[in-house]
């Protein structure tokens, strides 16, 4: 497709020793996972030791890579090496309630760490809370990224990110968490030795003790039971939600991570990654590029959807002889629509954001389920030849 | 299409793979369903606004009104969800609490609530959906004859729906637990189905079939599915086959362009055409494959088409008569 925005240079990316971490965000079921998978093997292959975090890989692309098992560990993929023997592939799934659990049992005193395992409260917020699965990739690239600075660690980390109702959450989500956590109310509410609301003015008071009130009503006292316990445990065992979050936020702003936005030539997930360029651009979060998956194959030649129509009824009225040519002008046709409509969304976006280098991967007939496959997209996504800017 | 319907169905749900396109399904089954002088409401639960843009309106709040008409007279209507009104909605039927609920809001403590009870929050988005369906039962005055619910993701939706198991690890007794019996009640009736959206590729595919599992894993009621942005065959199969082995006659395509007066780039039209009945080709074994896949399920399948232009209003209407047309009811 040709886009009237600077080439995302894919290749210059990967080969940029400065970059460490890379994270590929963008709506659901716009490729995210084979995107990152498709870049850690080029990366590979180009000579750097590259570990792959995958949040939730369709089972055939885990299977690409050797993903067999889910247990929250790199592994190696075997079969991936670049020149001269340099260059390595690890890849891992992640695996939230292990990852949350680790960090519990990394922080706490065996008996302190079961009391918080077995709570009820931490069980739910584990396994099933809205913005675990985000703050815990977080935590996990935290992890990774301290590995890495380890002696013959990794020297670039690509992440994926959760399945979000947003791309957003990946950034908000684990802030959100954090101070939810650390938060003056759960403290207030949940610590009734020290009074309810002491301190912080009649009126709210009152408000907190309707508040108690209601939720005991609804929930029963036993979830406000759990929860105390549950913040009186990690109170003093771990420094902070909060903190935590922030760290792994501020190594987001790091010169030496950037972001590759993807999306589809589809008006909701250009809408996200429009939202998503504007946020990392106020919060100063270092943008490679858009990455604009599954466009209609652009390398048609000029023949407009019109004049191929036009053709192809001339050629109907000529007779049966001409069906086959007649067919194959109407396929083009179809193809050519949908072609410049897709255009016509990258260019609102181009327009509205100038300067977002851009890349596209043509929409391919068949799914990638093999190291073969995501080859064959690493070379797609590092093409120059088609994005030269259109000359007026 | 077979000819189906869901007559006695009072809640449709619609789910599917992320990018298949379920608002938009939901959107065409509420028009299709609001036919002849019917009226439907369409809900969304994911605070994405995705009805309003669709519809081309601007953002719903959280209240019931009209978005569109369907042909013969009937109207839709839409409700953007979200789960705090549904919490201060949920305490002023129920407790009276609306005043209270005010002060709670703006304390951001209903924010709290529903973030401490993850559980609660799928418990309230869900009651309300049956809550209007539980209209019909009452005949009140501003029942709908069907709702359609543009629901969370495969990937989600038998936890979102299975509020009972949702809440057992929370409440044991209570209210809540109660509202949760309430809307179980209606959820795993046949008064629901369950609709899953796909793609004819692999993944949405392989998600659906697992969504079916799982759902029928949680007694949920596994309704159709509907197969969005299909791309029928425009070769026959003869050609279909000489495209894929490149064994197209280019000489006679040459000439057939000649005749059109598309001679002085014929030769590089030849290739380009030939590569794109290739792809086509490709891709139409692959939906062929795909399909089978689905049609082995036995469940309703709806077949619509990739709409070329986009949707738009106008395609919309399309994909509700062709829904219509495979007995939509």
């Amino acid at each position: 497709m040709k886009l009237n925005a600077p080439v995302l240079d894919i290749d210059e990316l990967l080969r940029d020793m400065s970059i460490t971490i890379i994270v590929c965000t963008g709506a659901g079921g716009v490729g995210k996972t084979t995107t990152a998978a498709a870049l850690a093997l080029r990366a590979a292959e180009q000579g750097r030791d590259v570990c792959v975090l995958t949040i939730d890989p369709a089972k055939r692309l885990a299977q690409a890579m050797g993903l067999s098992v889910l247990d929250n560990t790199p592994r190696k993929v075997d079969g991936v090496t670049g020149p001269g023997g340099k260059g390595s592939l690890y890849a891992m799934m992640l695996d939230m309630k292990r990852t949350f659990d680790e960090v519990v049992e990394g922080h706490a005193d065996p008996e302190r760490a079961q009391a918080i395992l077995d709570n009820p409260f931490y069980q739910a917020l584990s396994s099933s809370f809205a913005g675990t699965q985000e703050y815990m990739a977080m935590e996990k690239l935290g992890q990774l990224r301290a590995q890495a600075n380890a002696e013959d660690g990794w020297d670039l980390i690509i992440v994926d990110t959760p399945p979000s109702r947003s791309a957003l959450d990946f950034l908000d989500a684990p802030e959100r968490l954090g101070s939810f956590l650390d938060g003056r109310f759960i403290r207030i509410l949940t610590a009734p030795a020290r009074g309810a609301g002491r301190g912080i003015g009649k009126l709210a008071a009152f408000s907190f003790g309707l508040f108690t009130n209601v939720l005991n009503k609804i929930l029963g006292s036993q979830v406000l039971a759990d929860v105390g316990s549950f913040v009186a445990a990690i109170d003093t065992t771990f420094g902070g939600f909060r903190e935590r979050a922030d760290a792994t936020y501020t190594l987001l702003q790091d010169a030496g991570t950037s972001f590759v936005v993807i999306a589809a030539p589809e008006r909701d997930a250009l809408r996200e990654a429009a939202f998503f360029v504007e946020r990392l651009k106020s919060d100063a979060m270092p943008l490679a590029g858009l990455v604009l998956n599954r466009v209609q194959a652009d390398n048609d030649p000029e023949l407009s959807a019109e004049q191929a129509t036009a053709s192809a009824e001339r050629l109907e009225k000529l007779g049966a002889d001409e069906r086959l040519t007649a067919a194959l002008l109407r396929l083009h046709a179809d193809r050519r629509r949908i072609y410049t409509r897709q255009l016509h969304l990258a260019e609102r976006f181009t327009a509205a954001h100038p300067g977002v280098a851009a890349t596209t991967v043509p929409a391919l007939p068949e799914d990638v389920n093999d190291l073969a496959g995501l080859r064959a997209i690493g070379e797609l996504l590092a093409r120059k030849r088609e994005l030269k800017s259109r000359s007026k | 299409m077979k000819d189906i319907s869901w007559p006695g169905v009072a809640l449709h749900v619609i789910s599917g793979k992320g990018g298949t396109g379920k608002t938009t399904v939901a959107a065409a089954m509420s028009l299709a369903l609001a036919h002849q002088g019917k009226r439907t409401l369409l809900m969304e639960v994911e605070d994405r606004q995705g009805i309003a843009q669709l519809f081309d309106t601007p953002p719903l709040p959280y209240e019931e009104r009209k978005i569109a008409v369907a042909p013969g007279g009937g109207e839709v209507w839409a409700l953007a969800l979200n789960a705090q009104e549904a919490l201060l909605d949920y305490l002023d039927s129920f407790y009276n609490l609306r005043r209270a609920g005010s002060a709670l809001r703006r304390m951001g403590a209903v924010d709290f609530a529903t973030t401490i009870a993850p559980g609660l929050r799928d418990v309230l988005l869900t009651g309300k959906a049956c809550e209007v369906v539980r209209r019909i039962d009452k005949r009140a005055p501003n029942a709908y004859s069907a709702v359609v619910l543009d629901a969370p993701p495969t990937g989600r939706i038998a936890r979102f729906l299975n509020v009972n198991s949702e809440v057992s690890g929370l409440a044991k007794v209570g209210p809540i637990r109660n509202h949760a019996d309430l809307v179980m009640s209606v959820i795993s009736s046949p008064r629901t189905a369950v609709h899953l959206v796909t793609l004819l590729e692999e993944m949405p595919v392989q998600e659906t079939v697992d969504g079916i599992t799982e759902l029928r894993a949680a007694n949920l009621p596994v309704g159709g599915i509907f197969v969005n942005m299909t791309r029928p065959p425009m070769l026959t199969s003869e050609q279909l086959h000489e495209a894929r082995t490149g064994t197209l006659p280019s000489k006679d395509i040459e000439h057939a362009l000649k005749e059109v007066g598309l001679a002085d780039r014929s030769s590089a039209l030849v290739t380009a055409l030939m590569r794109e009945a290739n792809d086509h080709a490709l891709r139409v074994d692959l939906e062929a494959r795909e399909s089978e896949r689905i049609v082995e399920l036995g469940l309703p399948t709806f077949f619509l088409p990739l709409l070329s232009e986009g949707i738009d209003l106008g395609g919309l209407y399309q994909l509700a008569n062709l829904l219509r047309e495979g007995g939509v009811r």
